[in-house]
């Protein structure tokens, strides 16, 4: 059988659900965080760019779940179970959270750290064991996932390519 | 505020703002290298996230970025963004050196011409926002010039935190100055994000109310 393989892309603030032979695509992460959970034998994937650590922060009453690391999960983790996807399977990989200038004094400074750590808090509620990451730093990254492999692709300006 | 129902008033005066803000830096760009220097009519933008980094060539694309945020009555970001040739070509035409490169062949960063660079956009930045304090009477100060050449949505991301906690979309004023003498490829362009509570405070200094 011959498939043809395309690649599903996530915008800012997004979230997507990937099957193999396809991988899914983000884009351009600074401070914002991608996360991949997945479920291996399954070839399922989904992911999520988030902008911002927690939902609570918002001042609209109507906000696209995608943006904030709590809700995007949580939506996330609801698409993949409708797909099918095993609970006790699962497993993640994160990638972003960089700072991406050095600003002096501002709570926007640790906005990347903090998104790191609002993701892997709400991780952990879900009991999702995160396998690899490749977070910090001041660069910006694309990675790309595929659900066949398990593979998560990181690419940088300054550093190419690597494999988490 | 809503930001999908501004007026035509109101977007008129967001244009103006952004003419009269690269005006000024594009006359001191001219006075900066001597040469003759063009700008395009300034371009007000009301988008999604994910079409500001389609803006300027997609989310991956490589820019080089000089980030200042605006403190002050009318908090926002301005950013000075150039292709790696435009900035390359920017520091050679200053420093007279045409040697001069971004990165030395080893990869690292070339100190002397980030700073070359920095202290421009200092310039350039300094002439817009004070163009644009001196329309409004609003008080507006320039934080230190802050550099990264990186993938576009990385760096555009930065200005989009700020706003996103009260919106989906960005307002963005977009002029473009450039080389008159187009064969040296100096080009530049301009992001201002006028922070969400700033709008109001502009249109209010400016004698337009909310409703008109």
């Amino acid at each position: 059988m011959n498939e043809i393989k395309s690649i599903v892309k996530v915008g800012i603030a997004d979230v997507n659900i990937v099957t193999a032979p396809n991988t899914i695509r983000t884009t351009g992460l600074g401070s914002c965080v991608g996360i991949v959970i997945y479920d291996l034998p399954k070839k399922t994937a989904g992911l999520a760019h988030i902008m911002l650590p927690d939902s609570n922060l918002a001042k609209q009453t109507n906000f696209n779940a995608f943006k904030y690391a709590d809700t995007a999960i949580d939506n996330m983790m609801e698409k993949l179970l409708e797909n099918g996807v095993r609970k006790f399977a699962l497993k993640a990989k994160i990638a972003g959270g960089a700072q991406m200038f050095q600003f002096s004094s501002n709570d926007t400074i640790r906005i990347g750290r903090r998104n790191v750590e609002a993701v892997l808090k709400r991780l952990s509620k879900y009991h999702i064991p995160v396998v690899a990451s490749d977070v910090g730093g001041n660069c910006g990254r694309t990675i790309d996932f595929d659900p066949d492999t398990g593979e998560l692709k990181i690419r940088t300006v300054s550093k190419g390519e690597a494999i988490i | 505020m809503n930001y999908n129902h501004l007026s035509t008033i109101q977007l008129d005066a967001l244009r103006e703002i952004g003419n009269i803000g690269a005006g000024n830096a594009a006359t001191s760009m001219s006075k900066l290298i001597n040469e003759k220097i063009d700008m395009q009519v300034p371009n007000v933008s009301i988008i999604e996230f994910d079409e500001v980094m389609d803006m300027i060539g997609g989310a991956e694309s490589l820019v080089v970025a000089i980030l200042f945020q605006i403190q002050g009555e009318a908090p926002g970001m301005v950013y000075l963004l150039f292709t790696v040739d435009e900035a390359e070509s920017l520091v050679k035409h200053i420093t007279s050196n045409s040697k001069q490169r971004l990165f030395h062949e080893d990869g690292t960063c070339n100190d002397f011409a980030i700073s070359a660079l920095k202290e421009t956009g200092n310039i350039l930045a300094g002439s817009y926002l004070s163009a644009l304090s001196d329309f409004t009477n609003l008080n507006m100060n320039t934080s230190i010039p802050h550099f990264s050449v990186d993938m576009a949505g990385a760096i555009l991301s930065v200005g989009l935190l700020e706003i996103s906690h009260a919106t989906d979309y960005a307002i963005i004023i977009d002029t473009k100055i450039n080389d008159a003498n187009l064969k040296n490829g100096i080009n530049g362009q301009f992001l201002f994000l006028p922070g969400p509570e700033s709008f109001e405070k502009i249109f209010r200094a400016l004698g337009i109310n909310e409703n008109e």
